[in-house]
């Protein structure tokens, strides 16, 4: 049974540090241009950028 | 690509402007964009916001807006101010909606882990152990994740009244009290996975019902601010300044260039141009204007740029007594009860008693106060609403969002009720059955050459005749023809070379009657004309929507004349010559007879009839005020999108008809089971979910109600 002293605080933590990179990508507006991300991918990088 | 442009350092002040720019539709545009705008003086960042089809540009205050917008065009991109989205302060209620669901979905899943070993049999020692972490977790989530009910539930108590949330707060509220009572007293049921469940289908629910609000009003929000919000104001030293509708005063002199709304009511110094007042009074002819004429806010100059001096501005305007009747009919669209509440109202009052009547059933049974309790608390936990929480909003959400596709955007649930309701359909005439926008009447007097020239140099120009003759080409399938030294001249019109001859785009010499462009082309003068022509579909939507028993008629202020033959065509009954507030008062009359009347107008003079009436739609190029006052707004050339909207909130309706009774049949079935003191939190559990996928499955099948008529 000790196993459980570890086990759950363990889910516990897993489970907050989910919550918190939800809260912070939230924050950072990782949300705010769905589409815009699907598409930049396909922008190509000039060579004479930069 | 944002990397800062060279000879500006990041101490430099910027400041930051927003854009839409609507003309987005792909990655090759974003890349465009961000580029170009990069390599513009002074610009220090650009970045492209695709889903809002925005562009925000950190530059140098010495760099104006509007030169932005130049180098937009040049890009390629028509592009508007931003402005200060007045519908967008819902983005934080979404946000603050999403935590509180992020929260209860953390709670939830932890607390569900623990439970499952805990019906799985575990033994008295283990079992209390985990009835404490589950507290731990249970009770802090329940107060975060449960603030909008119970703010909510205690908004409307204090007003005396009851909505969904009451009897959901109430239920949560005893269930997290109960179980922290077993926890300590070391019970053997405890509800915490009930409580968290419970909250969290309902803020996916809430969260569904918000997300549908805000994309329908940014899309919104990216049609308006094309209409009079500001204008270039004549300097002393002869620059022009762009200066915002508010802070226009009389004895300032703007200029408004062809295409441009009137800020301010003025008086024409200069300049010889054609006005359509469309919005503001519904009249369809455009009038010529000069020198000494007045005109109004909200008027859009279709001719030649005009210096005019503002002889009122802001609250004195014309517009200003049109929004103050808005105001006054908007205030009886707020009394309008939502399905969910009405529910609610009978809902409450039955679940209460049911539960009140248990406890005291099993106390005169003879069973102990603690055991009383807990079976009145089962009662509540198992009728407690998820499935009706979710009756509504799951459906609405799946509707509109299917509407959506279709061209129509629905401001919010409330609306789609209203429209099911709708016996009755006043439509407004300029702008709203026809297009609002001049169109060539006679392309086909063009032959193929001429047409090609036409093109080309109309697309060069922005203004509102070029627009309409390049739109109408490009749909006849024609290609344009490649010029040379094409140049514009404002007031005048197009000027280039092809294959070595002058053509040209220009205005007639002589003033005729309607709006006219003549095209030159090898010496020859061919005259075009401009009418403003009703939408393609206009009479196959009028048809769709007396199929389904809707009645239908105009109400303009275009002259008598003009609206009698537009309504004899489409066979319907229409008045003319209609100001603001008769139509309302039409609106008031056909309310008092018990009519639910739909309105769909465009202009200014339409806002306090869109405002008072049972439910509204605007079309996408109506003026702002209207996109405001409006509960939908269909973008594009057709109309049908407002037959649809009514067929589609009807099935809506139907729907959330069906997850009511299912909800109903859950309870009856259910109810029985906690008062006879049979339901242990296992069974809660199974029966939340259950009814949840159950209403949500069904409420998924509307994605197809936008389909071909038939087909629903």
């Amino acid at each position: 049974m000790s196993i459980l002293g570890f086990l759950i605080p363990l889910a516990l933590l897993m489970g907050l540090v989910g919550l918190g990179a939800f809260f912070w990508a939230m924050k950072s507006g990782q949300f705010e241009d769905l589409d815009g991300a699907a598409n930049r991918i396909l922008i190509d990088e000039e060579e004479e950028d930069k | 690509m944002n990397a800062p442009a060279p000879g500006l350092s990041a101490a430099d002040t910027c400041i930051d402007s927003r854009f839409t720019v609507p003309g987005m539709r792909c990655a090759g545009c974003i890349g465009k964009v961000e580029r170009g705008l990069a390599a513009v003086p002074g610009v220090a960042a650009a970045r492209v916001n695709f889903s809002a089809k925005r562009v925000a540009v950190s530059h140098a205050p010495a760099l104006t807006e509007d030169a932005i917008i130049d180098e937009l065009r040049k890009l390629g991109f028509e592009a508007e101010r931003a402005a200060d989205n007045p519908l967008g302060r819902d983005d934080a209620e979404t946000k603050r909606l999403l935590r509180a669901l992020a929260v209860a979905a953390f709670g939830m899943m932890n607390i569900m882990l623990l439970s499952v070993s805990i019906w799985a049999g575990a033994d008295a020692v283990t079992r209390e152990m985990f009835h404490w972490i589950s507290a731990l977790i249970a009770v802090p989530v329940i107060l975060y994740a449960g603030r909008p009910f119970f703010s909510s539930a205690l908004m409307a108590l204090r007003y005396r009244r009851t909505n969904m949330d009451v009897p959901i707060s109430i239920g949560v509220l005893l269930a997290t009290g109960l179980s922290l009572y077993e926890t300590i007293v070391g019970g053997e049921h405890a509800y915490f996975d009930g409580a968290v469940m419970l909250l969290f289908f309902l803020l996916a629910g809430r969260v569904l019902d918000a997300m549908m609000r805000s994309r329908a009003r940014s899309g919104i929000a990216s049609l308006l601010g094309r209409m009079g919000r500001g204008a270039h104001v004549v300097q002393p030293d002869g620059t022009t300044l762009y200066v915002e509708a508010e802070r226009l005063a009389p004895g300032m002199v703007m200029l408004v260039a062809a295409g441009e709304a009137l800020a301010a009511d003025g008086e024409v110094l200069e300049g010889r141009t054609t006005i359509d007042s469309s919005m503001l009074t519904g009249e369809s002819d455009p009038r010529p204007a000069g020198p000494g004429d007045t005109i109004h806010a909200g008027m859009v100059n279709l001719g030649n740029p005009v210096r005019l001096k503002v002889t009122a501005a802001a609250q004195d305007t014309a517009i200003a007594d049109i929004a103050r009747l808005m105001d006054e009919a908007g205030q009886s669209r707020s009394r309008y009860v939502r399905i969910a509440d009405k529910a609610s109202r009978i809902y409450a009052p039955v679940v209460h008693s049911l539960a009140f009547l248990s406890f005291c059933g099993w106390m005169l049974a003879g069973a102990g106060i603690y055991q009383s309790l807990t079976v009145a608390v089962a009662v509540l936990i198992i009728t407690c609403p998820c499935a009706l929480g979710l009756a509504v909003p799951a459906a609405q959400v799946v509707a509109a969002g299917a509407l959506m596709k279709r061209g129509l955007l629905i401001k919010d649930g409330s609306a789609l009720e209203r429209l099911a309701e709708v016996d009755e359909a006043l439509f407004d005439k300029t702008g709203t059955l026809t297009l609002g926008e001049p169109r060539p009447t006679d392309l086909f007097a063009l032959d193929p050459r001429a047409r090609a020239i036409a093109l080309a140099l109309a697309q060069g120009s922005r203004h509102p005749l070029s627009r309409g003759l390049a739109l109408a080409l490009r749909e006849a399938g024609t290609e344009p023809a490649a010029l040379d030294d094409l140049a514009e001249t404002a007031g005048s019109g197009m000027t280039a070379r092809f294959e070595g001859h002058d053509v040209a785009l220009i205005r007639p010499e002589i003033e005729t009657a309607g709006l006219a462009v003549d095209l030159m082309v090898d010496g020859t003068r061919a005259r075009i004309g401009f009418a403003d022509p009703l939408r393609p579909d206009v009479a196959e939507t009028i048809a769709a929507l007396g199929r389904q028993g809707i009645g239908c008629g105009i109400v303009s202020g275009d002259r008598v004349e003009t609206v009698a033959s537009v309504a004899a065509d489409l066979g319907l009954a229409g008045s003319g010559g209609m100001s603001p507030s008769q139509k309302l008062d039409l609106l008031g009359e056909r309310a008092a007879q018990g009519h639910k009347v739909l309105m769909v107008g465009d202009g200014l003079n339409d806002g306090p009839a869109l405002a008072g009436a049972h439910v509204s739609i605007a079309p996408g190029g109506a003026s702002d005020v209207s996109q405001q006052a409006a509960d939908a707004v269909f973008v594009g050339e057709r109309f049908m999108p407002v037959a649809l909207a009514v067929r589609v909130a009807r099935a809506t309706m139907g729907i959330v008809r069906q997850n009511f009774a299912m909800a109903a049949i859950y309870n009856t079935l259910a109810v029985p089971l906690a008062i006879l003191g049979f339901v242990t939190p296992l069974i809660a559990a199974i029966a939340m979910s259950a009814s949840s996928l159950l209403v949500v499955g069904n409420s998924l099948r509307l994605a197809r109600a936008a389909g071909p008529e038939s087909a629903s």
